[in-house]
């Protein structure tokens, strides 16, 4: 019974005593109980994602067509930036890695060191994150919505291409205004327009016999449903509005369930990062101030450490389920 | 963490002088990895995508095991589970790998049992 009581009732009760039940300090089991309990909720999103994925097995959106950009150069490059993305996630795990074991060594200068670039890589992740998230927000080329909120998109019937909205839609003048709260009786004004109506894509698309509908469902190859040209003018008359861009409520690369899942899933993630960011200038100040000097060891150092390669350890997975499968 | 640091991966057979050079080697696996991924993600070999292994093709295999290898490294080496007693390890690994392993389970069996219902019943959501 000796490992269940603490005997120890002087100092460092707040720190669980002397007692180390398997070998951890009271510290390192709570952080490792919050890991336990974190990963859980992590792999629930996650399976939320497979669920809503399996549901929609042969129509689901196609990545490599999503994540396609990299800031400073124009064209298609899927993967390369969240490519890179992990990597910085993944250096920043190795000096926070060495900032433990400097922390170990009694090294104040070199966990300091350490300390700070774990923060710089954590920083270039979040800034990453954010771009893509304003990246897929703003969308590609933009699309047309039906009313069971299946998503239409275009594409060049000779080269294959994917076509914009820019690049057929007809210029109808003036007919409809983006109404703004100045002009209203009531305190009220609209989502922001899209660049073109219903109405213009429509009759651009009518007119110009080189655009043809591709439709969610995917081929037999895995590859997205090109209707022929006469089935895609049938197509347009089940259209109901115009998407650009992605949002909780409308998605212009395909199912919405799939940018609801995106957000939530990399937004919580996010916010880990962050928390982890905060966390790890704390304990930089901390090493800074010499309050683990005084203190005698650099644990504190290891259980951020901890909850960091856990942020690196979701990532690896979020990666792999969002990007590559 | 116990004072001593294990200093070989691989069960034995790379073994490193300081947990310094450890840690550069994981680094090092780790990228190795994460590059294969993004190597195949960006070809997608036709075999592999073709090819299908229990519903699933068999690329998207590969990528779940480099991710659960490379998981592995990172809770072994970089959190130090290699160091901890086997007792704490089994605790900590063991519980949410039977809860997860259950739960993708029973979703995604529920979720194929929906997607043939929205395919062979009688019922329009694809309009």
């Amino acid at each position: 019974m000796d490992s269940t009581v603490t005997t120890v009732a002087e100092e460092n009760v707040w720190g669980g005593g002397n007692n180390k039940p398997l070998g951890a300090s009271y510290g390192k089991m709570m952080i490792w109980f919050f890991i336990v309990s974190d990963s859980l909720t992590f792999a629930g999103f996650l399976v939320a994602y497979g669920f809503a994925r399996f549901k929609f097995a042969d129509s689901w959106i196609i990545a490599d067509e999503v994540f396609t950009h990299v800031p400073f150069f124009h064209g298609s490059y899927p993967m390369y930036y969240v490519a890179f993305m992990t990597f910085v996630l993944i250096i920043s795990s190795v000096t926070m890695v060495l900032a433990v074991d400097a922390g170990h060594r009694m090294d104040k200068k070199k966990t300091t060191w350490y300390m700070f670039l774990t923060v710089l890589g954590g920083l270039v992740f979040i800034g990453s994150q954010a771009w893509e998230w304003a990246t897929f927000i703003k969308g590609d080329y933009g699309a047309l919505e039906t009313k069971g909120g299946r998503i239409i998109q275009f594409q060049a019937a000779d080269s294959g291409e994917r076509l914009a909205l820019k690049d057929f839609a007809k210029a109808i003048p003036g007919e409809r205004v983006d109404h703004e709260r100045k002009n209203g009786i009531w305190y009220y004004e609209e989502k922001a327009l899209p660049s073109y109506s219903l109405n213009e894509v429509i009759e651009g698309a009518k007119a110009d016999p080189n655009v043809v509908v591709r439709v969610e469902q995917l081929t037999e190859k895995g590859e997205k449903t090109v209707l022929s040209r006469e089935d895609s003018l049938k197509k347009l008359d089940e259209a109901v509005m115009v998407v650009e861009g992605a949002n909780l409520i409308h998605n212009e690369y395909g199912n919405r369930l799939f940018a609801d899942l995106f957000f939530f899933i990399t937004g919580f993630h996010g916010f880990h990062v962050s928390m982890g960011i905060m966390l790890n200038i704390i304990v930089f100040f901390n090493v800074l101030l010499g309050t683990y000097e005084k203190r005698g060891h650099y644990e504190m150092v290891e259980k951020v450490g901890l909850y960091w390669h856990f942020v690196d350890l979701v990532w690896v997975f979020v990666f792999t389920f969002f990007y590559l499968v | 963490m116990a004072q001593e640091h294990k200093l070989a991966i691989f069960r034995g057979r790379w073994k490193f002088k300081s947990n310094i050079q450890k840690i550069w080697g994981v680094l090092i696996l780790l990228s190795l990895i994460t590059a294969v991924e993004v190597v195949l993600g960006i070809i997608k070999p036709s075999s592999l995508v073709h090819s299908h292994f229990l519903g699933m093709k068999l690329l998207n295999w590969i990528f779940i095991i480099l991710t659960l290898v490379k998981a592995y490294y990172i809770a072994w080496d970089f959190m130090h589970l290699r160091d901890e007693k086997t007792s704490l390890r089994r605790i900590i690994v063991w519980t949410p790998v039977f809860l997860i392993s259950y739960i993708i389970f029973i979703m995604l069996f529920e979720a194929d049992y929906i997607y043939n219902i929205l395919k062979d019943s009688f019922i329009a959501w694809n309009f």
